[in-house]
């Protein structure tokens, strides 16, 4: 039984071993940086809510290759992100850019904001002058002796 | 009566973005390739390895370019559909086999059917990146001066073929 026992934590324990080191992803460290960066920003059509340097996508691996063959020809950042809009059009861009077309996108928010100020402004006016009216307004002799019983009623209770 | 007049047209218009905005198709992205020159290529040939394609090959023609895969489950969807359209000659149909290996691409021919003129072969999916493929099938109509001029993302579809491409390659085709 002992004999089984050992055998057997042998047998598993040694099971590290033939573990390897995570292979490089590539051969140059800078290069997968700055694709790593890019790729962050772009979006993978296929599994439209992950970015291209997330996805395990066909395309998303097609397009990191791409991407790659064009850092080392030394294309800059944004001649990288023309060749994917140019084939992919802005819906790859995670931040697209500021045109006529995305003004409302952009400015959209700013607008709800804008309008809620100005409703809160508005409705804060108006309260304030349905206040002071209240404030100044006097009351009655008849009024008076009214509030006055009221108040009466309320301190015998 | 303004107290109910507003947030009842602020709700109305947030109903209409709505409305438009959940019947669009996330999936349908609109090229910007729409107008522009179709990406130049050469490739081999898928039936003949040592015979190439190019796109200067179809100047002067309307044509039809067809993204199909061997493993791409819905362009068996769009497949009778174009092997009638390639029967009927109205249009020359060229193929981009994408992705695919020789063998398994044509092995799919042999058993669905051979609607193309012949099917380019993009084995890395270069050429597919050129044209912003990123769902196969896809098929764009390209005019006689090279020129994009639609692009249906996923499979042809009766209506699609009906309503857009018929109607755009005859007009072009004049």
């Amino acid at each position: 039984m002992m004999r089984l026992i050992a055998f057997l934590l042998a047998l598993f324990l040694s099971a590290p071993l033939f573990a390897k080191d995570a292979a490089p992803l590539a051969e140059d460290e800078a290069v997968e940086q700055r694709l790593n960066v890019i790729a962050e920003e772009l979006r993978c059509l296929v599994c439209q809510n992950e970015s291209l340097a997330g996805s395990r996508a066909d395309l998303a691996q097609d397009l990191r290759r791409e991407v790659r063959i064009l850092i080392k020809d030394g294309k800059s950042d944004s001649d990288i992100r023309e060749f994917m809009v140019s084939r992919y059009g802005d819906f790859i861009l995670y931040r697209p850019p500021v045109k006529p077309t995305t003004w409302l996108l952009w400015g959209g928010p700013f607008l709800l904001l804008i309008s809620g100020v100005v409703a809160l402004i508005v409705y804060l006016r108006r309260r304030n002058r349905a206040v002071a009216q209240a404030g100044s307004k006097h009351l009655s002799t008849d009024e008076q002796k009214h509030a006055a019983a009221l108040l009466d009623e309320e301190t015998k209770k | 009566m303004m107290r109910f007049l507003l947030p009842l047209a602020a709700f109305l218009v947030l109903v209409g973005f709505l409305a438009v905005g959940l019947n669009l198709n996330p999936r349908e992205v609109p090229s910007p390739l729409v107008g522009k020159p179709a990406p130049a290529f050469d490739l081999p040939q898928l039936a003949a390895p040592d015979k190439r394609f190019a796109t200067k090959d179809m100047q002067g023609k309307v044509w039809l370019l067809n993204v199909w895969a061997s493993w791409c489950v819905s362009c068996r969807q769009e497949h009778p559909l174009l092997v009638e359209l390639g029967k009927a000659g109205i249009v020359p149909i060229v193929g981009l086999n994408y992705k695919d290996q020789r063998a398994d691409g044509l092995g799919w021919l042999r058993q669905h059917g051979d609607p193309y003129v012949l099917s380019a072969f993009d084995l890395d999916g270069r050429v597919g990146i050129d044209y912003g493929v990123y769902g196969v099938p896809e098929t764009y109509v390209i005019d006689k001066a090279g020129i994009i001029r639609y692009k249906q993302i996923g499979p042809v579809t009766p209506e699609s073929l009906e309503q857009k491409i018929l109607p755009l390659v005859k007009e072009l085709d004049k």
